[in-house]
């Protein structure tokens, strides 16, 4: 039976993995490969790196980070952050990640999305939505509306007709992250997440408000993800991954069990 | 012992040559035919699309090289459906070693297609699958698969049950990715490459 996935995400600042709590405070929680390796032994189902640096230097600086992570690691990773190009894509593919995500230049760029996916294939282009529930205008009524530059700043775009654009575009994956259960620790945002779910084709990973066990049953079931992705909790060890996926498999939920 | 990865447009290959890097094994990444038909192993992995890939084969001249080579060659993901009779994704005649033609799964409330994530695997009737447990869990990501047929050697169920790995004489195949399929994968690659 095809299983949830389990999936931390490694904000990465010069090899080392960083996680704010609402891409504010950073904290330093170890160099990335090595805890990307120790994740992969304890069962996480993928990996994600998300380069929050990005300028020209850094760039070079993550693609050796990548390729580390490559030789090292067994299980499929997503690279992301600051990628806007087909020659950028190329770069990490041939660095040997198996995915990337795109964001920003996506909504700047809708075609990115069609010519990255006719260049590499659907299966390894990840479109990442940060999505914030905010009024859509003055006295305009509240609507769910994509965000960029790490949920800051609002565009014109309704959440759920943005990723049935990038569904058809080409993307292979959505990673939606909404902006407003970010960092709470107070759940996913089910709601949300089952209706951009019910209305894809393609595989959602859902990101943001995880905060204990039972979130991720919640966001498998109700919120009807296909993935569940993380950070904090993990790097911090309030949540281990071989005690979620024993107790998710215990819940019910489809999952790879290893050991 | 030489191994070598036919080289042709199928994506990124990136990954399988970790993969071996992993397991201490040399390769050659080469679309020669000399190199290729001196190997002791060949690899014939793909990501892409089946008739993109079919035309680039047929004016390298591989279509013709690939079903006659006589030493273990393991294709996967495309590769494995390229090695098939015929593949619903783009109406595509392909080389015709398993005499079995690829679908696309179809659309069914529930499944979403592509098929992607880790699935388990069963049915196991390959020296490749080897010291596998049982319902083993490996990484897929593909629209197309090939029905359970007389070459079936796992077998593995989305909407419908259908062929993980394939054999056929000196022909082996499998549907995943075994180069990021985990521990598992790892183990299949060390199977073919110790043949």
């Amino acid at each position: 039976m095809l299983t949830k996935r389990i999936i931390p995400c490694l904000d990465v600042k010069d090899g080392r993995t960083v996680k704010g709590v609402n891409f504010v405070n950073l904290r330093d929680a170890g160099d990335a490969v090595e805890l990307g390796a120790l994740y992969a032994e304890q069962g996480a189902d993928e990996l994600v790196f998300l380069d929050i640096t990005a300028t020209v230097e850094d760039r070079k600086t993550f693609a050796e980070l990548v390729r580390r992570v490559a030789h090292t690691i067994n299980i499929p990773f997503t690279v992301g952050g600051g990628i806007s190009s087909v020659a950028d894509v190329s770069a990490m593919l041939h660095a040997g990640a198996d995915k990337v995500s795109i964001n920003s230049a996506a909504v700047r760029n809708p075609d990115l999305i069609n010519e990255l996916a006719l260049e590499f294939g659907s299966q390894c282009i990840v479109v990442a939505i940060d999505t914030r529930y905010v009024p859509a205008g003055p006295d305009m009524p509240w609507e769910h509306i994509v965000h960029t530059h790490g949920g800051r700043k609002p565009t014109e775009l309704r959440t759920l007709p943005w990723a049935k654009e990038v569904e058809e575009r080409g993307a292979g994956e959505i990673l939606l992250t909404s902006m407003d259960t970010d960092g709470t620790k107070a759940g996913f945002a089910l709601e949300l997440t089952a209706t951009i779910s019910g209305n894809a084709n393609i595989p959602i990973i859902a990101s943001g408000g995880a905060g204990t066990m039972e979130h991720f049953q919640e966001v498998f079931t109700a919120g009807k993800a296909d993935a569940g992705l993380a950070a904090s909790i993990f790097h911090f060890r309030e949540i281990d991954i071989p005690d979620l996926k024993q107790y998710l498999h215990g819940q019910g939920i489809p999952m790879r069990m290893t050991k | 012992m030489k191994t070598v990865i036919i080289k042709y447009n199928a994506g990124n290959v990136q990954s399988v040559m970790y993969a071996l890097d992993r397991l201490g094994a040399s390769y050659l990444y080469t679309d020669d035919e000399a190199e290729i038909r001196s190997a002791d192993k060949v690899i014939f992995p793909g990501v892409g699309e089946a008739s993109t890939a079919m035309n680039y084969l047929r004016r390298k001249g591989l279509d013709r090289l690939i079903p006659s080579l006589t030493q273990p060659v393991l294709g996967t993901c495309v590769g494995m459906q390229l090695m098939c009779r015929y593949s619903e994704e783009n109406n595509t005649t392909c080389m015709g070693i398993f005499d079995v033609d690829v679908l696309r799964f179809p659309a069914t409330p529930g499944f979403k297609v592509p098929h992607m994530g880790w699935n388990s695997i069963h049915a196991y009737g390959s020296p490749l699958t080897a010291g596998l447990p049982e319902d083993a869990y490996v990484y897929f990501v593909h629209s197309y698969a090939a029905p359970v047929c007389p070459f079936t050697v796992a077998s593995c169920e989305y909407v419908h049950p259908f062929s993980a790995m394939l054999h056929k004489d000196n022909f082996y195949a499998a549907q995943f990715h075994c180069e990021i399929s985990g521990e598992v994968g790892q183990r299949i690659l060390s199977n073919f490459l110790t043949l």
